[in-house]
């Protein structure tokens, strides 16, 4: 067989070479981002004809690749969190990024909230902080492309410990503020001590009309009797090809709820890699994605039952409006020793007009032999009848279908216990139904 | 109130009304009763507007207006309600959210203010203790979980929040206990009054022992085909319908 020379597109020769002149002005001994580069670049930009990127081909969708976006000023960074409005009236430990950079002046470390200790990643990678080694708690995570690219380029972030119950959630603000398009690598870890609780907010904002190209992690490192609440917005902005990583190492006995909600971005994809590690703990991870006109958007998730005597419920909603593309690919994993496993995943998509599309794969991998798991997956239109009975008593055609359309997407939205977190997520749903009608 | 003149009604190319006749005056409760497959329901879904129906012919008047140019909410906001036969349960969607919104679209189609929380939470607290309805079971998604019993009495809620002109219970009485057929009923009667008209569609003179009409009408193939007061609902009771498919086959 002849020698197969792989061409590389042009996005990847100048990943290639941003990698080489970043490499010496990153922080740490850069062992680790070669190492994660290499894996990345062996394979390239992944494409339709690697599975687990059949529905999004990354090598189509970035074709160029933006500069990365320096350190900005305090005054940039402040004005640029001025103007982010995602969740911004929960009251919450605000620990702002801004162009990918942690704003380490705008928070008072001083004055942190009893049990919680913030270290900038930045600082962390420079100095070989110990905690360092806690990153990458799933390995699923490290074989995937987009987290071999944050792992490669990641600039800055934080890591935090949550040593005991914390009653103000920990509020994440990522914003892109800058007017042309730049990309940005930010990972944030957070290890919640044996019988902790946190609520751990997300919000991803940028600028509209810049091609913006962010490439966020967040892991979490969940002990035993942990309790963690987490809650992620996409809201970018509407040129944005944004791609997240959730990765969660969950011990036993403890709750995990996460849940993304989409409404930004042209394209994006969201990945949920978690492993429970430990008996009878409870998962949930669930989805609200809302897209129209030409957007796209990915959610997939790998779910590993590592230990035996754990539920997983996933829930993914999905509204689809115009010509948008919607995607689902789930995984549910339960090794031989898993016996006593719970899991059942489900992916609804509604399509209001014509032209929209919906590609659900569910799967299964089942190794032991005394399990409960289900999947489901559906695509369909608003039910006529539902319409008539609401309009029937005298609701006009657009009300009655912004109520159904709350309802579908409501479903995955009603665990988020937080009401105040939950009322912004339905007033970010009737925003986007406003919008549409 | 309500007048309808030769209405001719098919679904998928099945004729189901031929023709019907019927007016009901304000005021008036008018029973309509008659075999399955009659075209009972298919009367209160056109009346309602449900988009499935072709209308062939005839007309619906409600108070002068032509009801078969309107859409649902508009025919709502003129008066109609028809209290579902089969109430839909709507997941995700608060009853209270749901009362809420139907009654301020109607309230702002006609121009009038949009309700106060306080004041809308006095009004439905009010129906809901004369209905027997438990403030949880508000709380809860529309419908969602609710027995038969339950759907009905929401229904009946509805109607007296929303306090529309023209009535229409479709088989109302189906799936209710005794008690719960009484509960609905005084619902419905305190509900009567000369400005407002009843259809109301039943397989049995049951209900009718509870809500007394005024007028009774025999439907059959898409007709009506006897009109009479109370009584003839006891003459079906006691005879059944086979005198009208026999005519019918005649």
């Amino acid at each position: 067989m002849a020698d197969v020379t792989l061409m590389k597109t042009p996005a990847e020769t100048a990943l290639v070479q941003a990698f080489e002149s970043a490499r010496t002005t990153l922080p740490g001994n850069g062992e680790s981002r070669a190492q994660a580069f290499e894996q990345f670049n062996s394979r390239g930009l992944p494409h339709r004809r690697v599975e687990e990127f059949k529905y999004t081909d990354l090598r189509a969708l970035m074709r160029e690749v933006a500069p990365f976006a320096g350190v900005p000023s305090f005054d940039e960074a402040k004005a640029a969190l001025a103007n982010a409005k995602a969740l911004a009236g929960v009251e919450a430990l605000q620990v702002p990024f801004v162009n990918g950079h942690f704003v380490r002046d705008a928070v008072d470390f001083h004055a942190l909230p009893e049990n919680i200790e913030i270290v900038p990643l930045a600082e962390a990678l420079a100095n070989g902080h110990e905690w360092l080694s806690r990153l990458s708690p799933v390995q699923w995570a490290n074989d995937n492309p987009v987290y071999q690219l944050n792992t490669s380029f990641m600039a800055d972030g934080v890591m935090i410990r949550v040593a005991g119950p914390v009653e103000t959630p920990i509020h994440l603000r990522f914003v892109t503020a800058a007017s042309s398009a730049v990309a940005t690598a930010t990972r944030v870890l957070v290890v919640v001590e044996a019988g902790a609780s946190v609520t751990l907010l997300e919000t991803h904002e940028s600028t509209d009309g810049a091609n913006h190209q962010p490439n966020d992690v967040v892991e979490m490192i969940a002990a035993d009797r942990t309790n963690v609440q987490h809650v992620r917005v996409n809201a970018e902005g509407d040129k944005a090809l944004a791609l997240s990583t959730l990765v969660a190492r969950i011990g036993g006995e403890a709750v995990f709820n996460s849940i993304n909600v989409t409404a930004g971005s042209a394209t994006s994809r969201h990945q949920v890699f978690a492993l429970l590690d430990g008996e009878n703990t409870n998962l949930r991870v669930n989805g609200a994605t809302m897209l129209k006109g030409s957007q796209h958007g990915d959610s997939t998730l790998i779910v590993e039952h590592g230990a035996p005597h754990c539920e997983s419920r996933e829930l993914f909603k999905t509204v689809i409006d115009n010509e948008a593309t919607g995607v689902f690919q789930g995984k549910i994993i339960v090794p031989h020793h898993a016996q006593k496993t719970d899991g059942r995943m489900m992916s609804a998509a509604l399509l209001l007009e014509e032209g929209g599309s919906m590609n659900n794969k569910p799967e299964l991998e089942i190794f032991a032999d005394d399990v409960q798991c289900a999947h489901g997956a559906t695509c369909g239109q608003l039910d006529e009848d539902l319409l008539f009975y609401l309009m029937a008593r005298g609701l006009p055609k657009k009300e009655a279908e912004s109520l159904l359309v709350q309802a579908f997407l409501g479903e995955a939205l009603e665990f988020v216990e937080n009401e105040t977190v939950r009322e912004s997520l339905v007033g970010t749903v009737e925003g986007w139904l406003k919008a549409r009608s | 109130m309500l007048e309808i003149k030769n209405l001719v009604v098919q679904i998928e190319d099945k004729r189901i009304l031929n023709g019907l006749n019927l007016t009901v005056n304000k005021g008036e409760v008018a029973a309509i009763m008659g075999p399955n497959g009659s075209g009972k329901s298919t009367l209160s879904y056109v009346i309602a507007g449900k988009e499935d129906y072709e209308v062939l012919d005839g007309e619906i008047l409600l108070d002068g207006q032509n009801l078969l140019e309107m859409e649902p909410d508009q025919r709502a906001a003129a008066g109609v309600f028809l209290a579902f036969q089969y109430p839909l349960e709507i997941p995700g969607v608060a009853s209270m959210t749901f009362l809420k919104a139907t009654l301020n679209a109607q309230r702002k189609a006609r121009g009038q203010e949009e309700l106060t929380t306080p004041d809308f939470i006095k009004r439905v607290n009010a129906a809901a203790t004369q209905l027997e309805i438990p403030k949880d079971m508000l709380k809860r998604a529309l419908n969602v979980g609710f027995s038969g019993g339950e759907k009905k009495r929401m229904e009946i809620l509805q109607m007296a929040l929303l306090q529309p002109g023209f009535c229409i219970l479709d088989e109302t009485d189906s799936g209710l206990d005794i008690d719960a057929l009484r509960i609905v009923s005084e619902g419905v009667n305190a509900l009567r009054s000369p400005d407002r008209a009843f259809l109301v569609i039943t397989h049995y003179q049951r209900l009718l022992n509870h809500i007394v009409p005024d007028t009774v009408h025999v439907m059959h193939a898409g007709r009506i085909v006897k009109t009479g007061g109370k009584e003839l609902a006891l003459e079906l009771e006691a005879n059944g319908y086979a005198d009208y498919r026999e005519s019918e086959a005649a």
